[in-house]
């Protein structure tokens, strides 16, 4: 027996882009846009959902999420009542469970989602700052909700998750009289870390910012449309 | 904890280079901005790795230095040139728990036009480089 040395030089997530891939292709046969909505746990991607998706989005957008959670079915129920189609990712079969969506449980769950039925898809990832941002899973875009109580640091310690979006929905703004966070501090930071990043300040509580953020949803739809389908 | 997920994408790759010969050794290459603990990325490997191709193997890893280049003015800089004194280290609280001040943020913004269009030359590496396998000894 001797060693010998095998060199390799891939890129270790090769095997999850060549996946997240063939989602792509999925979603670009039945022109869907596909939005991966990251966060936090309880920085409230749910909450935004549900006041985006409570009345249509705009004439003739028919929309349909993809729940990613660890464990339970809470936040597909809450999207169901809504009378959206929904389909709930599990992601505790593994070792411990999973703390992110990768391109194949995508895959797996893709046959229970309409896409021909759908303009548009929104994959809400397990709340996690860190592990979903390594994960592609076929989207068109990324966006995140960054809630004010978690400080103004948050993109100078998680860049990034930061830097893989291209929209920073700011949520909980209606606490900001409440708290010792310095939204302009937090908007220098994002700006520091993925400058020119679009930014929405919204509340899922009052409503506030909420006409932007699915103004913001339904031009991703008309340009998804725009673009020739494969 | 992310290094759980990376760990099997780590031993996947390898396997798939190995082609059936026990692997001894995984060279990494681990980008500064990927924020990876090598420390917990060996701990998750090792209980990953049992019953595969990888169980014992040991990992080794090079750091790779984030470096940022202006698509604008073509200036290129290592991050860590933004960083201000007292803060060493990207993303950490400078030693005292003092809040970072303006002059430590890190920026992505160019240091000589600073201008937004900024890319990402090197920093963002998770790479299996090399591996070392056991090879039976020629019998020919």
């Amino acid at each position: 027996m001797h060693r010998v040395k095998v060199r390799v030089v891939e890129d270790a997530l090769d095997a999850n882009n060549t996946i997240a891939r063939a989602n792509r292709d999925d979603f670009d046969r039945h022109g869907v846009a596909v939005v991966n909505l990251m966060s936090a746990p309880g920085a409230g991607k749910t909450s935004l959902l549900e006041r985006a998706l409570e009345r249509p989005l705009g004439e003739g957008i028919r929309v349909g999420v993809l729940e990613g959670d660890v464990q339970g079915e809470y936040d597909a129920m809450r999207i169901a009542s809504l009378h959206v189609p929904v389909t709930q990712i599990n992601t505790d079969s593994g070792f411990g469970g999973e703390c992110h969506l990768d391109a194949n449980m995508v895959r797996t769950a893709l046959p229970s989602v309409p896409l021909a039925e759908i303009d548009l898809l929104v994959i809400e990832n397990v709340g996690n700052l860190v592990c979903p941002a390594e994960f592609r899973v076929g989207e068109d875009v990324r966006v995140m909700v960054a809630a004010i109580t978690e400080g103004e640091d948050k993109p100078l310690k998680y860049p990034l998750m930061y830097r893989t979006c291209e929209l920073v929905l700011i949520n909980k703004v209606d606490l900001l009289p409440h708290l010792e966070v310095d939204l302009e501090e937090l908007l220098a930071n994002i700006d520091a870390v993925h400058p020119g990043v679009e930014t929405l300040v919204v509340s899922a509580r009052t409503g506030e910012g909420v006409e932007e953020w699915r103004r913001w949803l339904a031009a991703r739809v008309a340009r998804r449309a725009a673009a020739p389908v494969a | 904890m992310h290094e759980l997920s990376l760990a099997g994408a780590v031993i996947d790759t390898a396997e798939r280079h190995a082609a059936g010969r026990r692997v001894l050794l995984i060279q990494l290459r681990l980008g500064e901005l990927r924020q990876v603990v090598p420390e917990s990325l060996a701990f998750y490997f090792e209980h990953v790795a049992r019953g595969t191709l990888c169980e014992g193997a040991t990992l080794e890893y090079e750091t790779v230095p984030a470096t940022l280049g202006c698509r604008e003015c073509g200036a290129t800089w290592p991050l860590t040139a933004t960083l201000g004194s007292g803060s060493a280290t990207w993303g950490q609280t400078p030693p005292g728990g003092v809040r970072p001040q303006v002059a430590a943020r890190p920026s992505f913004r160019c240091l000589r036009c600073g201008g937004a269009d900024v890319e990402v030359e090197a920093g963002n590496e998770f790479e299996v480089e090399s591996i070392e396998v056991e090879e039976p000894a020629c019998t020919g």
